[in-house]
């Protein structure tokens, strides 16, 4: 087993557990071992950076001054908004930014020792791109999603800003395709993979919000796609929550899953049907044909 | 009546030196508003933001919801000619609006982040449900949220107790030193 040090971020343990869940469980089946970084604390998300330009450095920058200490060069994450303000803090450290570099000596004060740039946060959608990791999966796949027209939908924080986050083409990412084709599902072409879902503004502005999902959800459909499949808490939360409330949408939801809720389906993982209960909008009917024999979920 | 705009450089001097950013290059390609998913619900698009601070046309800057409904998606950065970061300028342009009291629907949008961060500030760690009761305490919005907040009880999305950080002192120090530097 190899050990990867991951920082799960809030969401993983609260409103998405199943995501850290299955997570774990995929990713254990692939030959990982995650250990959580020791003492984490929220990487300040969009509030952050929406208010304070400091607190949007230096929240992120504790997690990595963790990391470090502890030796750790590698921290991977299953957030899509962890992942994208701890490179961007790490970016703007490393670049020498002149607010970065300050709150980063401001971390001796505080904690002993200012961030040196030596951690490299990678996401865990990146680490299942990899060409090895693609071949496990389609080797462990043992019930592949044939037949499951799948939309892969990146959003914003995997794929912008460039400079600091994209592993791939910020436009046209691809890594999410290559890891669903890899689980045997059939993945549509469609012009919506990076479009904002509005994550920021789900209780301040939600008829904004319902909005940019219904532009997502409707988009996804009319490519054929009966899911839609996400790396992001925040993408899943806003996509999957608020279905019955959009009237083109409430009689025929389109279920949205975890990329590792899919790979534990493909991987005929027990606990598969009880991560899917937990979603908003009704998710069993679409994998069916995928689910373990005998299990039943409680969606 | 028209009102004639005699323009200004102290506004976007301002603004550049907050965001690091340099409006002063932008030349209206719109390459920003087109790409702007939020542009439907803005009083101004992005573009438009950007050639009134080069104007120096602080008001209408201000008196626009374009900076509350901006999501920080980035999509104006990654297709900038000129490497402006509107997103950026749209998040200094909100720690200036901060110290002011925002109108309406806007005013909500402050609530929030302000609520999510008192509960990083609190446990080191974001508390839905701490944040979910401060933000209906404050913006009273809670008729928009109630189906929602039932259903997510009941697939228990929701956790009851929050999480707290061992070394909070840190925490709390990296919001102290925030406060300080406002």
């Amino acid at each position: 087993m190899k050990k990867l040090t991951f920082y799960p971020g809030c969401s993983l343990h609260s409103t998405a557990a199943e995501y850290e869940e299955s997570t774990r469980a995929v990713f254990e089946a692939l030959g990982y071992t995650l250990e959580e970084l020791d003492d984490w604390s929220c990487c300040g998300a969009s509030s952050a950076h929406a208010t304070d330009h400091y607190l949007s450095i230096a929240l992120p920058v504790r997690n990595l001054v963790l990391a470090e200490k502890r030796g750790v060069e590698e921290v991977a994450t299953a957030c899509a908004a962890c992942y994208n303000t701890l490179r961007k803090a790490d970016h703007a450290v490393r670049a020498g930014d002149p607010a970065a570099v300050e709150a980063s000596e401001s971390m001796v004060e505080i904690m002993g020792r200012k961030y040196d740039g030596g951690v490299r946060v990678v996401s865990t959608l990146e680490l299942l791109a990899r060409p090895e990791t693609l071949a496990a999966i389609k080797q462990k796949a043992a019930h592949p999603l044939r037949g499951l027209k799948v939309a892969p939908y990146y959003g914003c924080l995997l794929t912008r800003p460039p400079e600091a986050v994209a592993f791939e083409d910020p436009e046209q990412p691809v890594s999410l395709d290559k890891v669903l084709a890899a689980a045997g599902a059939e993945v549509v072409r469609w012009s919506w993979k990076t479009e904002c879902c509005g994550a920021s503004l789900a209780l301040s502005r939600p008829e904004i919000l319902k909005e940019l999902a219904r532009r997502i959800i409707v988009a996804a459909r009319e490519a054929g796609a009966q899911a839609i499949a996400t790396a992001c808490p925040m993408c899943h939360a806003n996509l999957d929550y608020r279905q019955s409330e959009i009237p083109e949408l409430k009689d025929n939801p389109v279920p949205v899953y975890f990329m590792t809720e899919l790979l534990g389906l493909a991987f005929g993982l027990k606990k598969a049907p009880t991560w899917i209960g937990r979603h908003l909008t009704e998710s069993r009917s679409a994998v069916r044909s995928f689910l373990p024999a005998g299990k039943v979920g409680t969606a | 009546m028209s009102v004639a705009l005699v323009p200004s450089p102290s506004f976007m001097r301002e603004v550049q030196a907050r965001s690091g950013q340099p409006i002063g290059l932008c030349y209206q390609c719109k390459k920003c508003s087109s790409g702007c998913p939020l542009g439907f619900a803005m009083d101004l698009l992005p573009h438009e933001v950007i050639r009134l601070i080069q104007l120096g046309a602080r008001d209408r800057v201000f008196a626009a919801n374009s900076l509350w409904v901006c999501t920080g998606c980035k999509t104006c950065q990654a297709r900038c000619p000129n490497q402006i970061d509107a997103g950026q300028v749209m998040d200094s342009l909100r720690e200036i609006a901060l110290a002011t009291r925002p109108r309406g629907r806007d005013a909500n949008v402050k609530t929030f982040h302000e609520s999510f961060l008192t509960t990083v500030r609190f446990f080191g760690r974001s508390y839905d449900l701490g944040m979910i009761a401060l933000y209906l305490g404050r913006s009273r919005a809670i008729g928009e949220h109630v189906g929602l907040g039932l259903n997510m009880v009941k697939k228990g999305k929701l956790k009851y107790l929050p999480e707290r950080v061992r070394r909070i002192g840190e925490v709390r120090k990296i919001f102290a030193k925030a406060r300080e530097r406002r």
